[in-house]
């Protein structure tokens, strides 16, 4: 188990070292960089004028020079500084991050708290009506993006309340913080919701096919009890996976979300810095999502082996 | 893990036939969702080949005159900000969203194909870096690795279709790679060995050919998040850029501010979007459950 978790964690860094070298390289494989946008708006400018800004920015040197710098940055915590608000990165990033993991952590709970009960009914009523219309309603769940599912949100409450709920970062009350990341964590929680359904009806079908789930009915165990005493258990370990897939998944919602509700966290952050071609910000963001996704895929593996007394990992 | 025979399994499932005619209605009766998502495809294709034919207006024609009209008998959808026919945008439309979402399915999953042949067939150290490659490229969400593609190449359709696909490579090579481990282990690629075919022969006339089936289902499930990861990419005003009518930048930031004073506006580009999708994720169900059994749920 301990050569295993070690192994495990060499990897992680292997392959955030794999993303950071990827990511680095891709943003400068496009000629021009940031001065060259700077000052093509400017219309004619001194020659000097743009190499004194490059070597401040530390433009002038080579590429790998360039990526050696953020890394060691990066290793001592100095994230560099934002070229837009030329502010430390760390500044504008850290600050963002509790409200994208208040939604994130929203709209897994309203996934969870949907998505596993309707894939059980489903799955037990397989075959009749109702388990169609849930499978009809989880694929649709599937195929709305949600930033569209976001702005029918905002046309309801017009409809409804003449207004549109607008984020506050102080809210005042209860009710209104709720309202400010309850309605946002449901459109991004709805698509969550679709994939676990599905995967706890298909998880769950197969429990139900296997031979202790007939002895336990042949004994004479009420239909309920199968259900949810002998089977659920079992069923529910496939959808911790969901948890690890989800960490990516939730992540392409909250960012169009964020931006539909005007929510200024990470995931918009993100949109607005390649906008704006903030490098450092880009870059820096997209090593802490690929931090995020990492370690909640390596949590779930390490969550399964304690759930799941047959699970070891050996190596 | 053994072949599928595909006859033996339809006969299973009660076909009392299985040539011709005859199968096609037995599975149409049989996945009548299937066939529901099916015809849903055909309208989608019929109306980004017939655009021209079906719509009166050009998706272009900009007439301030009538600018931000309500749905009317002259323009069935209404109008946008620049007078621009909202339906014939849609119908128009319907050619980006296809084009994206066949090509960047088709070029990602051919990559796939080869690196995950490559990396099973091969195994040793090619499968090693491939492996590495695979669990770098997954460690990003699909959108954000889009994004900073499109970010890199610049905004235009073959980049976006370039965006996409890569994230998609991952995906199928770990597929073909499980798929081309086991097939490699049966009797009749020994048998292919014994009478001296070569390595490359027995990989693409022996392994390739049973890797389809769950190719084909894997390639239908993309297709539908691939439409939808285009319209995320469009609607953030990074995917396809304008003039062309894209129905994810039918409803970019701009639609925001017309949920109050044009709801046509924000409904019917978010209907086509989820319309198409919805008819690739039901078919692509449809064809798991037929092609590939032993997941059937």
């Amino acid at each position: 188990m301990f050569a295993y978790i070690v192994r495990r964690l060499a990897l992680m860094l292997v392959t955030l070292f794999g993303i950071s070298v990827i990511i680095f390289f891709l943003l400068r494989i496009v000629p021009g960089n940031i001065v060259d946008i700077l000052f093509a708006a400017a219309g004619y400018v001194d020659p000097a004028d743009k190499a004194n800004l490059e070597r401040e920015l530390g433009l002038d040197q080579s590429i790998i020079v360039q990526y050696l710098h953020w890394i060691g940055g990066l290793l001592r915590g100095d994230l560099g500084y934002s070229y837009v608000s030329e502010k430390p990165a760390l500044d504008e990033i850290l600050p963002r991050i509790p409200i994208t993991a208040r939604l994130a952590g929203l709209a897994l709970l309203f996934s969870a708290s949907i998505g596993i009960p309707l894939g059980v009914i489903s799955a037990v009523n397989q075959g009749t009506r109702l388990d169609y219309i849930l499978r009809v309603v989880s694929l649709s769940g599937l195929s709305l993006p949600s930033f569209w599912l976001g702005l029918l949100i905002l046309m309801a409450s017009v409809a409804l309340f003449g207004t549109m709920p607008i984020f506050n970062p102080n809210p005042q009350s209860f009710g209104e913080a709720l309202a400010i990341y309850c309605v946002p964590a449901m459109a991004v929680g709805f698509r969550s919701a679709a994939l676990t359904m599905r995967i706890t009806r298909s998880s769950m079908l197969e429990i139900l096919r296997q031979d202790y789930i007939r002895t336990a009915r042949a004994k004479g165990a009420s239909e309920r009890a199968v259900n949810y005493h002998h089977a659920l258990k079992n069923a529910i370990l496939p959808v911790i996976t969901v948890v690890g897939i989800e960490a990516a998944f939730l992540i392409g919602g909250l960012i169009v979300t964020e931006t539909v509700f005007n929510i200024p966290g990470v995931a918009r952050f993100l949109v607005e810095a390649i906008r704006w071609r903030d490098y450092p910000i880009v870059q820096n963001l997209v090593m802490l999502i690929a931090v995020v996704v990492v370690v909640a895929n390596f949590t779930v593996d390490m969550l399964y082996a304690v759930v799941d007394p047959r699970i070891r990992y050996t190596d | 893990m053994d072949a599928i025979n595909y006859d033996t399994e339809l006969r299973r499932a009660g076909a009392h036939s299985t040539h011709g005619w005859r199968k096609l209605t037995f599975l149409a009766q049989r996945y009548m969702l299937g066939t529901a998502g099916l015809v849903i495809m055909v309208m989608f294709v019929l109306a980004a080949a017939l655009a021209d034919v079906i719509c009166r207006f050009s998706p272009l024609a900009v007439d301030s005159a009538h600018a931000l009209a309500a749905p009317n008998s002259q323009h069935w959808m209404g109008t946008d900000s620049f007078g621009r026919d909202v339906w014939s945008r849609i119908i128009h439309g319907a050619r980006i969203s296809l084009a994206v979402g066949i090509g960047s399915t088709a070029l990602g999953s051919s990559i796939g194909v080869i690196v995950g042949l490559a990396s099973g067939y091969l195994s040793g150290w090619v499968d090693l870096v491939f492996q590495r490659i695979t669990d770098i490229l997954q460690a990003l969400p699909l959108l954000v690795l889009a994004l900073v593609v499109t970010a890199a190449l610049g905004p235009s359709l073959p980049n976006v279709i370039i965006a996409i696909a890569i994230p998609l490579i991952p995906t199928v090579a770990r597929v073909i790679r499980a798929n081309t481990l086991a097939l490699r282990e049966l009797p009749f690629v020994e048998a292919a060995k014994s009478i001296g075919m070569s390595e490359m022969r027995i990989a693409l006339r022996h392994v390739l050919p049973n890797t389809l089936a769950p190719l084909i289902v894997l390639a239908t499930a993309q297709l539908g998040s691939t439409i939808l990861t285009e319209a995320s990419l469009s609607f953030l005003g990074l995917g396809i850029p304008e003039p062309y009518p894209s129905w994810g930048r039918m409803l970019s930031e701009s639609a925001a501010e017309y949920v109050r004073t044009a709801p046509w506006l924000v409904i019917f580009p978010g209907v086509a979007i989820s319309l198409a999708v919805f008819g690739t994720n039901l078919f692509g169900d449809a064809l798991r459950d037929i092609l590939d059994p032993r997941q059937r749920g």
